[in-house]
């Protein structure tokens, strides 16, 4: 396999498991703490409107690390440097 | 594929160009600057008022609640600054009903800006309240070995503001875009919909953590009271 054939493969195989990866994970972190956050809503209901804000800057805090991944992943289909690079050279090559 | 309405070149001349970014956040501007100034100009103090001055009212006293629960004490001097990075954020985020509009805030720059002036004004008001030591001398509690991981957690957390905003924003863009390309009816309507939810709820979320960043920075430590003899 010539190099932009691996530069292809790696790329595509890599955003589609961070994606994966990278959804799974905030996914669980998320459910666990609105599970935590429902329950301390039933035991004090008094405080909901702090508990309820808490949990929502949580959820933000954990859903950047989910962003980070899909952002990788973009970088790797649509703004590949590797890509391009590779893409550019084939051009001056089948110009000459 | 357009990544960010950065692409969207509306005139070029040079080396300066007018992109998307720049025309939609005067757009933005514009809108806030004038509609504040259109409602506010004949303002009343009694039972009979305009709508519009309602809801301005609204807006801003649930601003300064908000900013008061993160525990900042007097939040006349923080809501300018608070108030607008989530008036600026929501309303790009609102605006994506108009067809046409990009959010400004899909594009790295503009969350990038954001944020550093979120990590400006944070030293800025933590000066303003504990004065130029009491601030620097913040960085080194609670032992001086603490000193380089909270430089670089003010570092990373400004990073994390930028890419929170703008992965949240071009998601949602990028989503409604590769939808309509494959079912053009029904599920960019509903996407878009998710989007003006996400928007909300992360001009708020940005808004909150700058606030209580300041709060952090701006935490007085009173001294010990010294213990009464026991009588």
């Amino acid at each position: 396999m010539d190099s932009m054939t691996i530069i292809a493969v790696a790329s595509i195989a890599t955003a589609g498991l961070t994606t994966g990866i990278g959804c799974m994970c905030p996914a669980l972190g998320e459910g666990r703490s609105v599970a935590t956050a429902l329950t301390a809503l039933a035991q004090q209901p008094d405080a909901s409107a702090t508990i309820t804000r808490t949990l929502f800057v949580g959820l933000a805090m954990i859903e950047s690390t989910a962003i980070y991944c899909f952002v990788v992943s973009m970088i790797l289909i649509f703004a590949n440097p590797f890509w391009n690079h590779v893409i550019a050279g084939a051009a001056t090559v089948a110009g000459k | 594929m357009r990544l960010s309405p950065d692409q969207l070149i509306f005139w070029q001349h040079g080396f300066f160009k007018l992109n998307g970014t720049i025309v939609f956040t005067w757009g933005l501007m514009i809108v806030l600057a004038a509609g504040s100034k259109l409602i506010t100009r004949r303002l009343s103090t009694d039972l009979n008022r305009s709508r519009w001055q309602n809801l301005l009212e609204i807006v801003v006293t649930g601003i300064e609640k908000q900013i008061e629960d993160v525990g900042l004490k007097h939040p006349e001097k923080y809501i300018g600054f608070l108030g607008t990075l989530f008036l600026f954020v929501a309303l790009a985020a609102l605006c994506t009903i108009i067809p046409g509009y990009e959010p400004p805030t899909g594009s790295l720059s503009t969350t990038a800006a954001l944020a550093l002036c979120v990590f400006v004004a944070v030293p800025l008001f933590g000066i303003e309240e504990q004065g130029l030591g009491g601030y620097l001398a913040s960085y080194t509690k609670p032992t001086f070995i603490m000193l380089p991981f909270n430089i670089i957690s003010e570092l990373s957390r400004t990073l994390a503001l930028a890419v929170r905003l703008f992965g949240n924003m071009m998601s949602g863009a990028m989503i409604i875009a590769i939808l309509l390309t494959i079912t053009p009816f029904l599920f960019p309507i509903v996407m878009t919909a998710l989007g003006l939810l996400t928007g909300m709820v992360q001009a708020y979320i940005f808004s909150i953590l700058a606030a209580v960043y300041i709060a952090a920075a701006t935490h007085t430590r009173k001294p010990k009271p010294a213990l009464a003899p026991k009588t």
